[in-house]
């Protein structure tokens, strides 16, 4: 075994690896997923997998807001930061990831007015300095990042303001994991539930994978021994044979959500009829879209947008690495071509990305374990 | 993007009652607090902020837990820091 980076528990990490690892049945492989990007970067930063037995592994999830942005809602962006009257506005981690004629840090080194924010509020304080321009706030991310789109639609409406708009590309967690459970190319035995997006849906969205699928959950914290403590509990409902949904990170999560944050993106947003995911291809009534209530504050009718469905890089397998098909360095141009400073795919831009996590910890050198299916026979999970 | 900031709250905000001023390592900013509207924190109380909005309360020994991960996530923490210390909210 190689501890990658000792943490402070290391001595309780080793006695959960113990215990997990008496749990393990001789001649089983076990496959869990950990859907969230922050658990991805855990696991990596402090060498989680190798406190683990060979049989089991971790698949890493779709949970990484920006990964799963398809090219062709980067270029719609870029469409409407480049008309005179707009300043874009979005969060850092989006400004690299790259469309078919570049990322919006090449475009606003180009000159186009495209500005970095940490809050979806910094855009409204733009839109109230700049009264004469529409400031378009570039949405992204799961259940964690809507509830704050929402809730700033809400101030701009109370306030008034006319100059504010939201281009929307939120998405839900529930169903980009049915679609990972309906394909074909994998075969998981329970989820590492994520931590953040379900402070806001609480755990009752997970109990169809429990009842449908019989899948065990547990909704894991991020610190490592978070992490392994859910690794146990998922393997103890395997042992017994239960499929349940557990919550090891109540300290934060609970039950039933955030009412108020549930209740905001209910009064400001809807559901998509379906939405493109980057390597997942189309997801029915998997993303959110501004209700007809505030079409006033939505980009996309404001604003005409191309709207073209733009295909990936042919060297690019972000949509492997999203289904957990292939891991990072099973990727044909993983730290060759494709690096953080020069990505190809959305897996190498942000810290939740599952190659740039990899990446930045210098893990490259591994042999191939994954089952995967051959590169391009991917990419029809929940196609509808 | 989706990292959770653990702030202490400092004051409430006199005029706007969804927002409060947060400590987050030293760093005082101004943070919403509407998504908390059921259970509003109070000076002293620990939050988790995800992208300027107080997301959920925690107690002081989750907050410090919190903190010492993300130290010790390095670059990614860094950034989120840099970012909310030129955020504007108002």
């Amino acid at each position: 075994m190689r501890f990658v980076d000792e943490f402070r528990d290391a001595d309780q990490a080793r006695a959960l690896a113990a215990k997990i690892a008496a749990l393990c049945e001789p001649g089983r492989q076990y496959k869990l997923m950990e859907v969230c990007g922050g658990h991805t970067h855990t696991i990596y930063k402090h060498g989680l997998e190798d406190y683990l037995p060979e049989s089991i592994t971790l698949v890493h999830g779709p949970g990484c807001p920006v990964c799963v942005i398809p090219m062709g809602r980067v270029d719609d962006a870029m469409h409407l930061a480049a008309r005179p009257d707009v300043i874009m506005t979005s969060f850092g981690d989006m400004m690299r990831v790259p469309g078919s004629s570049g990322s919006f840090f090449d475009a606003k080194a180009a000159g186009t007015d495209i500005r970095m924010v940490y809050s979806p509020l910094d855009s409204l304080k733009i839109a109230r300095q700049n009264p004469d321009r529409q400031v378009v706030f570039m949405a992204i991310g799961f259940e964690t990042t809507a509830p704050s789109t929402a809730m700033t639609m809400l101030r701009a409406a109370a306030e008034g303001l006319t100059n504010f708009s939201v281009f929307c590309n939120h998405v839900t967690i529930v169903p980009a994991i049915k679609a990972i459970l309906d394909s074909p190319d994998l075969r998981l035995d329970g989820f590492i539930g994520p931590g953040h997006v379900s402070t806001v849906i609480g755990c009752r969205p997970y109990e169809f994978i429990a009842r449908d699928y019989a899948k065990p959950v547990v909704v894991a914290g991020f610190e490592p021994l978070d992490i392994l403590q859910s690794i146990y509990m998922l393997m103890l409902q395997l042992a017994d044979g239960r499929a349940e949904i557990e919550n090891q990170y109540s300290r934060v999560v609970p039950w039933n959500g955030n009412t108020v944050a549930l209740r905001a993106i209910g009064e400001t947003m809807e559901l998509r009829p379906y939405f493109e995911w980057r390597g997942l291809g189309f997801i029915s009534h998997s993303a959110l879209r501004v209700r007809d209530k505030y079409a006033a504050m939505d980009a996309e009718r404001l604003f005409s947008v191309p709207g073209v469905r733009v295909a990936d890089p042919k060297a690019c397998q972000c949509g492997e690495v999203l289904k957990g098909v292939l891991k990072p360095w099973e990727c044909k141009v993983f730290g060759t071509a494709c690096t953080p400073e020069t990505p190809i795919g959305t897996c190498m831009v942000s810290p939740e990305g599952a190659c740039a996590a990899y990446y930045n910890f210098g893990r490259v050198e591994r042999h191939r374990v994954a089952e995967a299916v051959p590169a391009g026979s991917a990419g029809s999970a929940g196609n509808s | 993007m989706c990292l959770g900031i653990p702030g202490e709250v400092v004051e409430l905000h006199p005029e706007q009652p969804d927002l409060a001023k947060v400590n987050v390592s030293g760093v005082k900013r101004l943070i919403n607090i509407g998504l908390l509207a059921d259970d509003p924190p109070k000076p002293g109380e620990w939050v988790l902020i995800h992208v300027g909005f107080a997301l959920s309360k925690i107690d002081e020994a989750e907050a410090a837990a919190a903190m010492a991960f993300l130290e010790g996530i390095g670059q990614a923490y860094e950034d989120e820091i840099k970012a909310l210390q030129e955020s504007l909210i108002e």
